[in-house]
């Protein structure tokens, strides 16, 4: 595992990884998103939070190119883009869905096996047949795939059909999937939802092993503020497609507004 | 095998002597990243030479404790050895022990160094080391989750191989003059009982008694170097240390690891292991498992499994010990070996097993015959830690479901006038770390160690055992009382999870049940039954019938013998909770903490011996983090009905 590890001992967060710059999205006359900006850094927790409908996964399918915004640009590694969910999958942006989105029928291993498929060459026919380049990519990347397993603790469920596995473990392999992309950006859509006390400690402990050890950027839709505040370098707040805040856990929770849009606030 | 003997008369020279006789053979594996790596007997013995030079130049030095703390790793078995080459005494302890139970052993043993799995291990190392001042130094295995760990005492295990390394480049006779210095009667390892009364003790045994013991049981079974085990029980138990190690070096057998305990089932599917241990709890387990499962199967599948079930039943046994069958039976054995048998010990991964052990508590004989009938080789053992496991194993071909079967090579064997089970022989351990009065009150000068159990010799010579002596009382009106035979009846019925029985000094007999929470809840499922808990399972009046039902035979067939007739359960409840190692209430090795739990509940033991039909209670209850919480309810105590003492013959007849 020491090889995949990115050195992050001393300063962890690098420079600007992301930024979303005035985004608007519409949907017909109703505004999902108004004049949203802010940035995403190398190595970071980024999570954004809100009541609901508040735009969050809006914002989310907006950066990977899920929905096209009508106004604003996306800025990732640098440049400018026009972003498309298979362009945000090859350059590395991988994500998880609030309602799981695996094959059901398809067994824990096949499921994260095909999260490496950008990263297989060979063609159709040899794969069929699992010859010649097609044998050597498949020994490959299931051996990273192992890795995988073992580091998220799911040996014992490799060869379970997805749809017999509990929830919390299904969220798991979602992730292992994600992971398996090796992604330079993770974007969890609410990985923590439904999920009791000790599952959430659980999926907790990964996201920040995932950071740990991998390096890769976070970007995190929640609804638990406890974890939230635990997980998070930088948090931002949006209402109603509205930024209400942007900084670091204690600074958020100590702002007026958010804590207005939280608790209600007679108007 | 004498001149062998002599000079490999410790662990070392055994790894050294294996090394260089079948240095090819696997003798080690473990399943990581989904597959078997595996280490020949001369890669282990390079491997240890390092590591126990590392040890040795991290400090670790002769007659000095070196704990072990988590599952079956390669690398753990391996602390055993490279401690044992420089005559560190190896403790393993239990991995699934909270931090203070370590704290008591680390403790206790004076541990200067230990061997950690993993980061939970290394937590509550850390998280006692200011308890611990004489430990000096932590190792490691896996590194995941310790980089930002930097102190000064923890090292990884990969670090210490190298300083090993360096080490013997130094000093290359260093290895060979250790090994050779020491001698059969060195302490070998030093194994922390579980501790059924008070804290835990530390049995000491020499190489002398391991071995001996080891290899004597290994010819007796004619264990050889392509025999197969998984090693998956717990390293600080004697079973393991004489399973996994002791006769894997005597035999030269290959020894693996699982990836994790929760793939235990399937990587002994893969395995396919030739010989296997497990306590009847398992066999337990999988036969309801086994039973859940076929009542989901379709009508035709169902009805074939219990035709050839039926017959294995008739004359499964008698195959298996050669006895004579007919040549009918026998074909038709083979049809249900080929349909049913077969298929089902591949799927229980059991099809390879050439000899397999149960102990540690006794074995309902419907569960034992079961296995024995569809050809598994199942043989009961009756051993103890201190005596380096056998004491009595059953004889091939004269095993009998309800005893313990006949001495063990070299071990002798007397009653004392109490009835207790009395032995002496190779395995008798040397002391009680740190404790003579123990010592002296467990093992006589002329080297007899007293077990606690009570028991008798049958008609053909085999032991029977019927309890701890010390557990064995009489009601007020003189009646024998021996609570875990009766609780062992409860138990054979499956719904039935663990009993504790009163009745010491009272009028008459009383129990707590706990029911099976998977074979209950799963009756419950196919019925319709709603239920939020344990708790709520247990309350209701179905079970409660079912239950009364299960005491009501237990006391039919108790009255039918003679010496405990008298003691049938007249009253019993169903526990709110599960009776449970974190709340002090089993042992670690899930036996029942009698004085404890009589302490505990002792309201609703009187309660058992009044006239009530209810009986609130509160308990805390303690989660596997350590948290507390509380736990009220209100139970049901129910009257049981008993059979006249001399009409059970006639209460038989009448059914």
């Amino acid at each position: 595992m020491s090889e995949m590890m990115a050195d992050n001992e001393n300063g962890r967060i690098g420079g600007e990884l992301l930024s979303v710059d005035n985004i608007t999205l519409r949907f017909g006359g109703v505004k999902a998103l108004t004049d949203i900006s802010f940035n995403i850094n190398k190595g970071e927790i980024r999570s954004i939070i809100g009541p609901n409908g508040a735009g969050k996964s809006s914002m989310l399918n907006v950066i990977n190119g899920f929905y096209k915004p009508q106004e604003g640009t996306i800025r990732f590694k640098g440049k400018n883009v026009n972003m498309k969910p298979d362009l945000a999958a090859k350059s590395g942006i991988a994500r998880t869905f609030q309602n799981i989105a695996l094959f059901k029928g398809m067994s824990t291993l096949d499921n994260i096996m095909t999260g490496r498929m950008l990263k297989m060459k060979a063609g159709f026919l040899s794969q069929a047949i699992y010859w010649g380049r097609a044998q050597k990519e498949e020994l490959e990347n299931r051996a990273f795939v192992e890795e995988i397993i073992d580091f998220l603790e799911i040996q014992s469920i490799r060869k379970t059909p997805v749809g017999r596995l509990p929830y919390g473990l299904q969220k798991r392999v979602e992730l292992a999937r994600a992971l398996a992309m090796e992604p330079e950006l993770l974007l969890l859509d609410e990985p923590m939802a439904g999920m009791n006390l000790e599952e959430k400690e659980d999926m907790s402990r990964y996201i920040i092993d995932v950071n740990e050890y991998f390096g890769t950027t976070i970007a995190l839709i929640e609804h638990d503020m406890g974890v939230v505040m635990d997980l998070s370098d930088r948090v931002v707040v949006l209402d109603y497609g509205c930024k209400l805040a942007d900084g670091s856990p204690d600074e958020v929770s100590s702002n007026q507004a958010v804590i207005d849009a939280y608790l209600g606030v007679a108007h | 095998m004498s001149t062998q003997t002599e000079t490999n008369d410790t662990f070392p020279k055994l790894l050294r002597y294996n090394a260089r006789v079948r240095a090819e053979r696997p003798a080690m594996r473990e399943k990581d990243l989904g597959i078997w790596q595996s280490w020949s007997w001369a890669e282990v013995y390079e491997e240890v030479s390092d590591y126990a030079a590392g040890l040795y130049a991290l400090g670790l030095r002769a007659g000095d404790k070196i704990a072990i703390i988590g599952d079956n790793r390669p690398r753990l078995y391996w602390t055993l050895t490279a401690a044992q080459v420089i005559g560190a005494v190896p403790v393993p302890t239990y991995a699934d022990s909270v931090a203070e139970e370590i704290q008591f052993v680390l403790d206790h043993a004076e541990a200067k160094f230990a061997m950690a799995e993993d980061q939970e291990q290394v937590d509550k190392l850390i998280d006692q080391k200011d308890h611990l001042p004489g430990l000096e130094v932590i190792l490691f295995d896996d590194s995941r989750g310790l980089r930002d760990y930097n102190q000064s005492f923890l090292w990884n295990y990969e670090a210490v191989l190298e300083k090993g390394r360096e080490f013997r480049t130094q000093n290359p006779e260093f290895i060979e003059r250790c090994i050779d210095g020491r001698t059969g009667s060195d302490v070998c390892i030093m194994l922390y009982t579980s501790g059924t009364t008070g804290q835990p003790k530390g049995v000491v045994h020499t190489h002398d008694s391991v071995l001996i013991t080891a290899r004597n049981a290994a010819e007796l079974e004619g264990l050889n170097e392509r025999d197969e085990v998984l090693a998956y029980l717990p390293m600080a138990w004697v079973g393991d240390n004489i399973f996994s190690f002791g006769q894997s070096y005597a035999a030269g057998f290959c020894v693996s690891c699982p990836e994790s305990s929760d793939t235990v089932l399937n990587d002994l599917w893969e395995l396919g292991p030739t010989y296997y241990f497990a306590p009847p709890r398992i066999f337990e387990n999988l036969l309801t498992t086994v039973m859940i499962r076929m009542e989901d199967a379709g009508k035709l599948k169902q009805r074939m499994f219990h035709y050839f079930m039926d017959h294995a039943k008739k004359v499964g046994v008698d195959i298996l010990d050669g006895r004579s069958v007919g040549l009918m039976d026998r074909i038709k054995y083979g049809l249900g070996e080929l349909l049913v048998y077969g298929p089902l010990k591949n799927a229980l991964g059991l099809s390879r097993v050439r000899l397999g052990y149960t102990a540690g508590e006794a074995i309902g004989p419907e569960i034992f015959e079961f296995y024995r009938s569809i050809g598994i080789n199942l043989k009961q053992l009756y051993g103890s830690t201190e005596a380096a496991v056998f004491i009595t194993i059953q004889p091939n071909g004269g095993i009998k479901p309800d005893t313990v079967g006949v001495p063990a090579p070299d071990v002798e064997i007397k009653l004392s006038d109490r009835g207790e089970v009395l032995f002496t022989g190779p395995g008798v351990f040397k002391e009680y770390y740190k404790n003579p009065e123990s010592t002296a009150d467990t093992k006589t000068d002329d080297n007899w160690v007293m077990t606690g159990d009570a028991g008798f010799f049958d008609d053909e010579g085999q032991l029977k055992i019927i309890d701890r002596a010390k557990d064995v009382g009489q009601l007020n009106d003189g009646t024998l009382f021996a609570p875990k035979y009766i609780e062992n009846k409860l138990k054979f019925f499956p719904n039935i999870k663990e009993v504790v029985a009163f009745g010491h000094e009272r009028d008459y007999c009383a129990a707590f049940i706990n029911i099976d929470l998977e074979a209950v809840g799963n009756w419950a499922e196919r019925n319709g039954i709603a239920y939020a808990s344990y708790q709520e399972l247990a309350s209701l009046p179905q079970v409660y019938e079912q239950i009364q039902a299960h005491v009501e035979e237990t006391n039919r067939q108790l009255s039918t013998e003679e010496r405990v007739a008298g003691s049938q359960i007249k009253r019993f409840l169903l526990l709110h909770k599960m009776l449970d190692a974190d709340d002090g209430e089993l042992t670690r090795t899930s036996k029942v903490r009698r004085r404890y739990i009589a302490e505990k509940y002792d309201v609703l033991i009187e309660a058992l011996y009044s006239d009530k039909k209810n009986c609130r209670i509160e308990t805390e209850v303690t989660y596997e983090d350590g948290r507390k919480g509380k736990l009220a309810a209100d139970l049901e105590i129910r009257d049981a009905k008993t059979v006249a003492i001399g009409a059970g013959a006639a209460a038989q007849a009448a059914e």
